[in-house]
């Protein structure tokens, strides 16, 4: 059996769902011959650290009841720097202008020699070169799945099930909210805004959707493709991107009439990373309705391969987070 | 493009390598061959039917040293479009010279235009068209969306293309 300290930084929707994957999981960990404590859970009032096992069902709760977990005055970095541990789980929020504190996080977790595994796109698609080269000298894992797709696996989908396949291009919906909207629009015979709104109240799209719906989240997931798949030095910069906030709802009925839904597309190849509203035959495994995620691996040995699945959700976004850990520490 | 052809050959040894060595040297794909040796045409020569993909501009080229290597054509049907697309344009459509948006992709001369769907809800408002696009070979479709491409950037419309899958 294999003791694992681990630190959950960011305790938002993700890193509360990673608390609880780990809870219910917790015996298939041990089979597995890991034996995982949490020694510290960070958010952005505090911390709570317990170098003994921190108990997360209690954890959840305080932060439900008191909206933090923080006992001590102590920040993400200041637990990764000082709390002894092993693999640093990062699920702070996004932030695509800087890396913003995810990408402290990040550096600071191999400067004191801890694995990263992370949710968090901004670090990964402004700074992937130089987190690698930093996870390398600290001879460190930086494990990423759940930036891309959340639960529906196609980093390490490439990386371990494909390997020794030249992967020509990856191309797919890779944003739930994008694709609710334009699904709802054609279901509903309704404007863009109307959708937005409706999409807003359910909690699908955000209060400022802007990050969504102008491609941008999509971007990111690409450059990060882009980094990990094809060995590039991609930046949001590189992309060409177009979000659907001008896709009518008669583009749509006139694209049904010829057999096509649209769907915002994130393509990677090797000379294009390209995000904009794409037509779809409708019977095309791209076409998958509401908030799924879906992508279409193109090789040479394997032909196409297409995965689908949830692309958000607390729950579903821990899962790849634990199928992260496992592949640390499975070998 | 596809092209089917009726040739005529000389009755004597190595005439068939002597029409098909040309196709191959322009990088045409022969797709069927159907050699009627018991048939003699009027000229007395054997009939052979081709159907090949080559290059549009290479296909003149073809002619001219099939008839150098002693070759007759009886005859050259190009199937000119073979590769077909739908693109939708979002903006303002009309306003903006739909004859002039269609016209660039006419012009290019390996891709036309051949049907259009449009919708305009309100005067002011947005419109969006479906165009149905043949050309003379995948490339020339996916040339033919990109010129489509460059003209929208400067008409300030969205085009919606096929996915990749769709016309490669």
């Amino acid at each position: 059996m294999r003791k694992v300290r681990a630190s959950i930084i960011g305790f938002g929707s993700v890193g509360q769902g990673v608390a609880e994957v780990l809870l219910r999981k917790d015996e298939e960990l041990k089979s597995l011959g890991i034996d995982l404590d949490v020694v510290a859970i960070a958010d952005s009032k505090g911390a709570e650290v317990n170098v003994a096992g921190i108990d997360l069902k209690a954890a959840l709760g305080r932060k439900r009841e008191f909206g933090t977990v923080a006992i001590d005055d102590l920040t993400g970095e200041d637990v990764i720097k000082s709390v002894d541990h092993d693999i640093v789980i990062e699920t702070t929020p996004t932030d695509i202008e800087t890396g913003g504190i995810g990408l402290v996080n990040m550096v600071a977790a191999f400067e004191f020699g801890r694995h990263v595994v992370t949710s968090n796109k901004g670090p990964l698609a402004l700074k992937y070169r130089e987190l690698v080269e930093a996870a390398k000298e600290a001879d460190r894992k930086l494990l990423f799945e759940a930036t891309v797709g959340g639960a529906m696996p196609i980093i390490n989908l490439v990386r371990d099930t494909l390997a020794g396949n030249e992967i020509i291009s990856v191309e797919g919906i890779l944003n739930g909210t994008c694709n609710y909207i334009l699904t709802r629009m054609m279901e509903e015979h309704a404007s863009y805004e109307q959708m937005l709104a409706e999409s807003q109240e359910l909690g699908i799209a955000e209060t400022d959707p802007t990050y969504d719906v102008e491609g941008i989240d999509t971007a990111c997931k690409l450059v990060i493709l882009a980094n990990s798949i094809f060995d590039q030095d991609a930046t949001y910069q590189d992309v060409d991107v177009t979000g659907i906030t001008k896709v009518t709802l008669e583009s749509l009925s006139l694209a049904h009439d010829e057999g096509y839904v649209i769907k915002l597309i994130g393509e990677v190849k090797k000379d294009r990373l390209r995000v904009s509203p794409r037509l779809v035959p409708v019977s095309h495994p791209l076409a998958v309705g509401g908030t799924l995620n879906v992508a279409s691996v193109c090789t040479d040995l394997a032909g196409t391969i297409t995965v689908t699945g949830r692309g958000a959700g607390s729950i579903e976004t821990a899962s790849a987070i634990l199928s992260d850990i496992i592949s640390i520490y499975k070998d | 493009m596809r092209v089917s052809m009726d040739i005529e050959l000389k009755d004597t040894p190595g005439q068939l390598l002597l029409a098909l060595d040309p196709i191959s040297e322009l990088k045409g794909n022969l797709k069927s061959i159907v050699h009627h040796h018991e048939e003699r045409t009027p000229r007395s020569a054997i009939p052979v039917q081709l159907v090949f993909e080559i290059e549009p501009a290479n296909l003149e080229v073809l002619i001219g040293r099939l008839k150098e290597n002693g070759i007759g054509v009886a005859r050259v049907d190009e199937k000119r479009f073979t590769a077909h697309g739908a693109v939708l344009l979002i903006g303002h459509i009309v306003h903006t010279d739909i004859q002039d948006t269609i016209d660039t992709i006419d012009n290019t001369g390996f891709a036309e235009v051949v049907n259009i769907s449009l919708s305009m809800p309100q005067i002011d408002m947005r419109s969006s068209a479906s165009l149905k696009i043949d050309a003379v070979g995948k490339n020339e479709l996916h040339e033919a969306i990109s010129v489509l491409r460059q003209v929208a950037i400067k008409k300030d419309l969205l085009v919606i293309e096929p996915i990749e899958a769709e016309i490669s």
